[in-house]
């Protein structure tokens, strides 16, 4: 016998819900789930009225029950957003033909507008070429880094005044493990912080999924019927964050509250007071955040147009301050960068940038990146 | 290879096989040949080994300075690797030459908890013996306890008592000082030094006080089965067992006069229990739960001295040097490999280990790097005594924020189980009419209900998941419940005389 649904104690349950384990019909799901969003976002006080927000749109399920969830909730409250589809295009043959295709599936059914930038536009590069200077490794290093800013430069493009992306609370589960297992202290300070966390870029970031649960945004998608394209980065099987990945779905699977509770505690961490903490400056090159002279995305290019494309990967820091300063490196320290071997040809013409004979830090080259955007 | 070695196989300890090579000598001495490579390149001879483990142990003690020169020190005993290894590292220390000598009197404490891992009441017997020969050939007095006995404890256990403010930091110089002055005096020709009679003393009374598993009621064994039956389960029983075992440990330090309390707390072990806590929502107090110090009693003080050895590390010293160690079931001996949190994190941190040997270190020092003291929270020294969780006695860490996970976890709660306010004219849930209570709402019967609503605001997030995977609070041993409704009536009283209180940090004689 079917149980019946424990919020209306009328209609019989349709799913039990992962979250809180109750059984629930599918009115009282979808009603409570939209609920939640909306206490999140008041609670946190994400949006202020008049705000422009790119929704960070990747076609997969979670960016799509958000601009879903954003644009009903938007017109039951009257938040008075001017909501869009921001889309990264990162230049990888056929990966994004059908999230692309999903997500202006969306755009013409939701009328929200859209806009697609490229990797080519913003970087000079796409992921494919990058990939054929690295190899199969590596490659997620810097899709991640190139992602995350790809959103900010493609915001100030649009003139949104926020971003709001579809992280949910099991992507801060994986985070919070991924950072004890790594040591990364400076992230967690950072995951501690509570509310609307200010991105890294200098367009504020906001997350209002972030306590919702996978399987609950899947379970919403499925009874709302909203058609999404589900893929993983075709870069990515290798990336540390599938161990996180992995042990989060064991621990779900004994104790289903465990992708709450490890929010919990990454909420409550507390650091010592008297640790240092990297300092976060800005980019000299390109105005995003960083803890050296240039961000993590101008390190990865830099690498990129010398030829030696693992320059921004790794622990390189006496490298790359010996490049910096103007030394020349030698055979093996070239080759530990990733310069093709002696002898073996250079797979792809680039421009091998003299070393160390400007002002700037990384000697002369040019200023690469969006120059039409004020950064 | 060593079997010592293979039990404890991928953990902790990169290069732990004694890959030398013959042309290679100790790195310490540079004349015996080496029995053993400890990281990359150094290689050991056994009495260098030695040395290298002994002095680590002193120097732990030492840099921290928790150990005042001829206090009480409890050590915890489960005859486990880790443990077993401190007991031999503590009586090293006590028989060195004056210089390098531990200045502390140490008891043992091994508890049996036989009853709730799925012992007969032989096989326990039969672990006793051992443990007793164990105790016995240290010297060292020591205590027997069953965890029946929880049934008997006093609810004052759960109550925090203010540490002894005679003993403040800058005075520790002073205090050794004074007590090698006093120890020099008594050399010549005084009376015998005191800590030798204390412990004959002591050594006396315990033998006379040793409970024996004859004399144990099976009452009370029925009654902890019962307890542990009612938690659904494994993870939940593992906290279970934790909690009521350091509530043993705590009464028996306080009962014989022991300020503090040694925990064999491997860098491995501590590695895993991280990242347990962490998932169980116990990041407020994962710094005090694995630091070296941790004070949450306030007069008795647990520390961890063998918290920078790693498993592999121990493993090849007891087995070098023939320390003996019991071997006991644990709670789970039996259970699947994914039957707990506990048992999850261990195979995944273990596995991980094997492919990043630096796993273990890392999740070790990113440990080190959170704080226990409610001072780094913001907290001004001289705030009131922060409100304790019934069971673990950390400070809460159930305030609920805005925007915070346990916000949404508490809003998801109530509408799941309540008509949402569009669906319900009168605003109000199907659950307050008592009629329909059992068929729809919750699993929640009349009287555990109410049990478990009055039980859950005194826990912090952690062992409020504890409590929610239990079927009956009625099993709980009686100091808990009573202290529960103590607190409770105490909670209503300053509600009801909120008005006149001047300040939240008003009187609160009963626990601060
Ligand atoms: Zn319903
Ligand atoms: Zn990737
Ligand atoms: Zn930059
Ligand atoms: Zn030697
Ligand atoms: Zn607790």
């Amino acid at each position: 016998m079917p149980a019946t649904c424990s919020a209306c104690c009328a209609s019989p349950a349709a799913l039990r819900r992962p979250k809180t384990g109750h059984a629930l019909c599918r009115a009282c799901f979808l009603a409570a789930f939209e609920e939640e969003t909306h206490r999140a976002i008041v609670a946190g006080r994400l949006f202020r009225p008049g705000e422009t927000v790119a929704i960070g749109a990747s076609g997969g399920k979670d960016s799509t029950v958000l601009a879903h969830l954003l644009q009903l909730l938007d017109q039951r409250h009257g938040y008075g957003l001017r909501l869009l589809l921001l889309s990264v295009d990162e230049g990888i043959a056929g990966y994004r033909d059908a999230s692309l295709a999903a997500v202006r599936r969306h755009h013409r059914r939701s009328g929200l507008p859209l806009h697609v930038v490229s990797y080519r536009q913003l970087y000079g590069w796409s992921m494919d070429r990058i990939a054929r200077h690295l190899g199969p490794r590596n490659n997620c290093t810097f899709c991640g880094v190139f992602r995350r800013q790809a959103l900010d430069r493609g915001a100030l493009l649009m003139g949104a005044d926020k971003i709001a992306t579809g992280h949910n609370a099991d992507d801060v589960a994986e985070t919070v493990l991924m950072n004890f297992l790594r040591g990364d202290v400076g992230r967690l300070r950072r995951g501690a912080g509570v509310g609307p966390a200010g991105g890294e870029g200098a367009v504020p970031r906001c997350k209002p999924l972030r306590h919702a649960y996978e399987k609950e945004i899947v379970l919403y998608a499925y009874f709302q019927g909203l058609d999404y394209f589900s893929t993983e980065c075709v870069y990515a099987p290798q990336a540390y964050r599938g161990y996180a990945r992995a042990l989060l779905k064991d621990l779900e699977a004994v104790r289903p509250s465990s992708v709450a509770d490890l929010g919990h505690s990454g909420e409550r961490l507390l650091l010592r007071s008297d640790l240092r903490m990297p300092s976060r400056g800005t980019c000299q090159r390109c105005g995003y955040v960083a803890s050296q002279t240039l961000c993590k995305a101008c390190v990865l290019l830099e690498g990129l147009d010398r030829g030696l494309p693992k320059l921004g990967i790794g622990k390189h820091r006496r490298l790359r301050d010996k490049l910096r300063d103007g030394q020349p490196l030698t055979q093996e320290e070239l080759r530990h960068l990733g310069a093709p071997a002696e002898g073996e040809p250079p797979e792809e013409q680039e421009p091998q940038g003299e070393l160390g004979t400007d002002k700037e830090p990384w000697g002369r080259r040019e200023l690469r990146g969006p120059q039409d955007l004020n950064f | 290879m060593c079997q010592a070695q293979e039990q404890y196989g991928g953990c902790g300890w990169p290069q732990g096989r004694p890959r030398v090579g013959c042309a290679q000598k100790c790195m310490k001495c540079k004349e015996a040949s080496p029995v053993l490579v400890i990281r990359v390149g150094d290689a050991f001879c056994k009495a260098c080994f030695r040395e290298y483990f002994v002095h680590k142990f002193r120097a732990m003690l030492g840099k921290n300075r928790a150990i005042y020169p001829g206090e009480k020190v409890l050590l915890a005993l489960s005859g486990g690797p880790a443990s077993s290894s401190m007991l031999r590292q503590v009586q090293e220390g006590l028989s060195r030459e004056t210089a390098k000598k531990l200045r502390f009197i140490p008891g043992i404490i091994y508890i049996d908890e036989g009853a709730v891992c799925g012992q007969s009441l032989a096989e326990r017997a039969e672990t006793l013996l051992q443990m007793e020969t164990i105790l016995q050939a240290s010297g060292f007095p020591y205590h027997l306890a069953h965890l029946e006995e929880v049934f008997d404890l006093p609810s004052s256990i759960l109550q925090h008592v203010p540490h002894n403010p005679a003993g403040p930091k800058n005075s520790y110089k002073e205090a050794v000082e004074g007590f090698i002055r006093q120890q020099r005096q008594e050399e010549g020709g005084g009376p015998p030094l005191p800590e030798r009679h204390i412990q004959e003393k002591l050594a006396e009374f315990c033998m006379q006080d040793v409970p024996r598993t004859e004399g144990l009621a099976t009452v009370q064994t029925e009654q902890l089965i019962q307890l542990f039956g009612s938690v659904k389960t494994l993870t939940a029983k593992e906290e279970l067992l934790q909690t009521l075992r350091n509530h043993l440990i705590l009464h028996t330090a306080r009962a014989q006069g022991y300020s503090k309390v040694m925990m064999g707390d491997s860098c491995t072990r501590l590695a895993v229990k991280l990242l347990t806590n962490l998932s169980l929502g116990r990041g407020a107090s994962l710094a005090m739960d694995t630091g070296f110090s941790d004070d949450r009693h306030g007069d008795v003080v647990v520390v961890r001295p063998m918290r920078e050895y790693a498993a592999k590390e121990i493993a090849f010293y007891n087995h070098l040097f023939g320390v003996p160690t019991v071997f006991t079931p644990a709670l789970d001996t039996k259970a699947l490999e994914k039957a707990s949190i506990h048992r999850v994190i261990e195979r995944f941190l273990y596995g991980l280990q094997a492919e990043f040997p630096s796993t273990v270190s890392t999740v070790y020092r990113t440990g080190e790097k959170l704080s226990a003291t409610p001072g780094d929270a913001g907290l001004a020294p001289g705030a009131a005594e922060p409100e304790r969780c019934l069971l673990c006695s950390c400070a809460l860490d159930t305030n609920v924020e805005d925007g915070s996970a346990l916000q949404a976890i508490l809003v998801s709660e109530q509408l799941s189980q309540q008509r949402l306010p569009a669906a319900s004219p009168a605003g109000r849930g199907c659950c307050q009419g008592a009629e329909e209570q059992r068929g729809c709402c919750t699993n929640t019967t009349a009287p555990g209900a109410d049990a478990r609503a009055d039980f859950l605001p005194l826990l912090c997030y952690g062992c409020r998941l504890t409590i929610k995977d239990m079927t009956c609070l009625e099993s709980l041993p009686l100091y808990v419940r009573s202290e529960a409704e103590r607190r409770k009536r105490r909670a209503l009283m300053k509600l009801e005389i909120q008005e006149f209180l001047l300040e939240d940090e008003a009187v609160n004689p009963g626990e601060s």
